[in-house]
């Protein structure tokens, strides 16, 4: 339809298209089968021909309100509506509420003699009553091939062939013709031919023992359409196809991010977890608890109310539910309020694409928040890398368009690098957790970390990753001169360095009172000193009293025995002999 | 038991000669199916009358049914092929489709002839 639309200068009768209601089908054909015009539908025996077919009209007449006419070349009317009924169509009412008309044309070889000329009309004319007596819109040949095994004269059925597509064209009817495959052919008859507009081919092809149905458009006049070879399945509801990359890289980004389950994760992960709708890949060795890393998640999203679904591939529902809960998480009551959902199968059940398709469908039927896949690298055993590959990048597809967030588990084997193993789809992840088994000291432990996670800060250190009965715990790996160090060696480490640190902190408060008694003893030392010096200041200060005393005594005396001489002067006898002095000393300046 | 009924009509033609038995109008039940009065329709019509009542005298019952008119029709005898000659009686059910232009071919497909 858009393709049409696009190109306003082409004349205005661009080709319609019918929608044929087929899930997936209308995507790839972009809108459905050429209206008004005959489909070629070819395949080879089995390869659900007719069922496309009647689910065209069935879901025309049901769906589209437009009555269909199935003329089968094969199967009586009553076995059509057998064939189908497992399918939940219900060819008998739709016959009786004048929907659908059946008609089975059958002509037995044996009966019948040719002679002269003659023309099909009378098939002409059945078809016509056909049409008109319901009003149909759509039409089925279903292997219209069987004329030429019936009838002799191929050159009357080419040349009524030929008549017959013109007439269906001038109807206005969209017609559905199935051809039987031939040797190297499209069809055993060559009525592609005469069937140029639009031609499908469908297929069936066993690979392991497991049968994939495939489905490509051959051909398709005045339209661009899916190029590729798409795989259909048949389940209790009929025809699905499952376009490839038909969604491509066009969906939004939330910035929401939501709770990993784990709150150190949720630190590594620049606090806030991650991103929703993001794909999330945890791989790692066997038994390194990826599943319980996916079941914490599941029981974040369902505490915040969210739905999840798991697609298990290894363990039965009862079995996730008892061995998540030796490990504290408590997934029943999310079941029982139906926020949760396990689907649980073996991966050898069925091919890739069933798988796949199973998965849309429940996911349609569910919509959850949260998926689950555990483990992807079980896919392996069903199909090669290629092909798991691109079954996961539609499965990624579909889910980031409805940004439902996304976790896989992968098993990686011990042996190979960890880049090599995880079925080609790291690129195709948003982040990628690692849980790695680390042996040594004779024990194993579980380191985690974050080899990407797009669009979030994420840290870049090795946690320990120990499983408790209240769920996983991550503690800080030992980092130190010794190395990494985890579990007994880690907690070993930690008891030494404990000890070593008392050790320290006894040895400096040895020091300090060390420093104590020191500063004690030099602060006696200042003051024994110090009263050494006083006295010794004091005995000084002694002898130079005494000395002027005696000086002054001395004086005295002089004085004394100059009294006693009764010489002049003699008051100030000391006084004058030192004035005298003065006086001399002046006079000799004076002279 | 499909072999019986088939006697009669061999021992009829073995003589060549139509034996007229009266009461046995329907002993030869013939429908021959036509869309319109086309000129190919007319020829079957006339050529299936030529070697009735040269083989078949007074032992037929011709039908000629217009599926223009009766479209419906068609289903009941599986007609897909314009003109279609059905040998209603005797049993088993035959069809000669086309505009019966070949005796020969007519009358082996009518079992008037042995093949």
């Amino acid at each position: 339809m858009t393709a049409t639309s696009r190109r306003p200068r082409s004349k205005p009768t661009a080709l319609q298209k019918e929608p044929t209601g087929i899930p997936g089908f209308d995507e790839i054909t972009r809108g459905g089968v050429p209206q008004g015009r005959p489909t070629l539908i070819c395949g080879t025996a089995g390869a659900g021909k007719t069922l496309f077919a009647m689910e065209f009209l069935v879901r025309g007449a049901t769906q589209f309100n437009e009555p269909g006419v199935f003329i089968s070349f094969e199967e009586s009317d009553q076995e059509l509506a057998t064939n189908v009924a497992s399918l939940n169509f219900d060819l008998n009412e739709l016959v009786a509420e004048k929907k659908l008309v059946l008609d089975y044309v059958f002509i037995e070889r044996s009966e019948i003699e040719e002679t002269g000329e003659y023309d099909l009309e009378g098939l002409f004319l059945r078809l016509d009553h056909a049409i008109n007596s319901i009003g149909a819109k759509r039409i089925v040949l279903d292997t219209l091939e069987a004329l030429f095994s019936s009838l002799s004269n191929e050159a009357i059925i080419r040349a009524e062939l030929r008549r017959l597509f013109r007439w269906l064209k001038e109807k206005g009817v969209t017609a559905v013709i199935t051809c039987e495959r031939g040797n190297g052919t499209l069809t055993r008859y060559g009525l592609e031919e005469y069937v140029a507009d639009c031609v499908i081919l469908l297929d069936n092809r066993v690979q392991n023992q497991i049968s994939t149905r495939r489905m490509r458009i051959v051909k398709y006049r005045g339209t661009s359409h899916g190029t590729n070879e798409y795989p259909f399945f048949i389940d209790e509801r009929g025809f699905s196809v499952l376009p490839i990359t038909s969604l491509g890289l066009t969906h939004r980004a939330p910035t929401e991010r939501i709770s990993s389950g784990i709150q150190r994760l949720d630190t590594m992960l620049s606090g806030e977890g991650f991103y929703r709708g993001s794909s999330i890949l945890v791989s790692g060795t066997a038994g390194t608890g990826k599943s319980t890393l996916a079941a914490h998640f599941v029981e974040a999203a369902c505490s915040r109310g969210e739905r999840a679904l798991i697609f298990a591939f290894e363990e039965s529902q009862d079995q996730i539910i008892r061995n998540m809960r030796s490990v504290g998480i408590e997934l029943e009551k999310f079941v029982r309020k139906d926020l949760l959902k396990f689907h649980n199968s073996r991966p050898s059940a069925f091919g890739l694409e069933v798988h796949l398709a199973m998965i849309h469908k429940v996911i349609t039927e569910f919509n959850p928040h949260l998926v689950v896949v555990d483990p992807i690298t079980n896919f392996l055993a069903v199909g090669n890398d290629v092909e798991t590959k691109s079954m996961l990048t539609r499965l990624i597809d579909f889910l980031k368009v409805r940004q439902i967030t996304a976790m896989f588990t992968s098993l990686t084997s011990a042996t190979t690098l960890i880049e090599d193993s995880e079925v080609g789809v790291s690129s195709l992840m948003d982040a990628w957790l690692l849980v790695k088994g680390i042996e040594s000291n004779g024990e194993r432990n579980r380191g985690l970390y974050i080899l990407k996670a797009r669009g979030i800060a994420h840290s870049n250190q090795v946690r320990e990753f120990v499983l408790t009965d209240h769920g996983i715990e991550l503690i800080d790996a030992y980092i130190g001169s010794d190395g990494v160090l985890m579990g007994s060696a880690r907690s070993s480490q930690l008891a030494r360095e404990k000890a070593a640190e008392i050790e320290r902190r006894l040895a400096s408060a040895q020091k300090e009172r060390e420093l104590r008694r020191k500063q004690e003893l030099y602060e006696a030392q200042l003051i024994a000193l110090k009263n050494q010096y006083e006295s010794e200041r004091d005995a000084i200060l002694r002898d130079l009293d005494e000395e002027k005393k005696r000086l002054e005594l001395a004086n005295a005396q002089r004085l004394e025995i100059a009294r006693l001489r009764r010489a002049d002067n003699s008051r100030n006898n000391d006084v004058n002999i030192q004035e005298n002095g003065a006086k001399k000393a002046r006079k000799g300046t004076a002279r | 038991m499909k072999a019986s009924p088939r006697k009669p009509s061999r021992r009829a033609t073995n003589g060549h000669s139509p034996e007229v038995n009266d009461g046995e109008l329907n002993r030869w039940n013939l429908r021959l199916y036509v869309a319109g009065q086309t000129p190919r329709s007319l020829t079957a019509f006339k050529n299936l009358k030529d070697i009735c009542e040269e083989y078949l005298k007074g032992q037929y019952h011709i039908e000629v049914i217009d599926l223009m008119e009766n479209p419906t029709l068609a289903r009941g005898d599986q007609i897909l092929a314009i003109p279609t000659l059905v040998r209603k009686l005797p049993q088993p059910i035959r069809k000669i489709i086309g505009d019966l232009s070949n005796t020969e071919r007519v009358l082996v497909g009518l079992d008037i002839q042995p093949r």
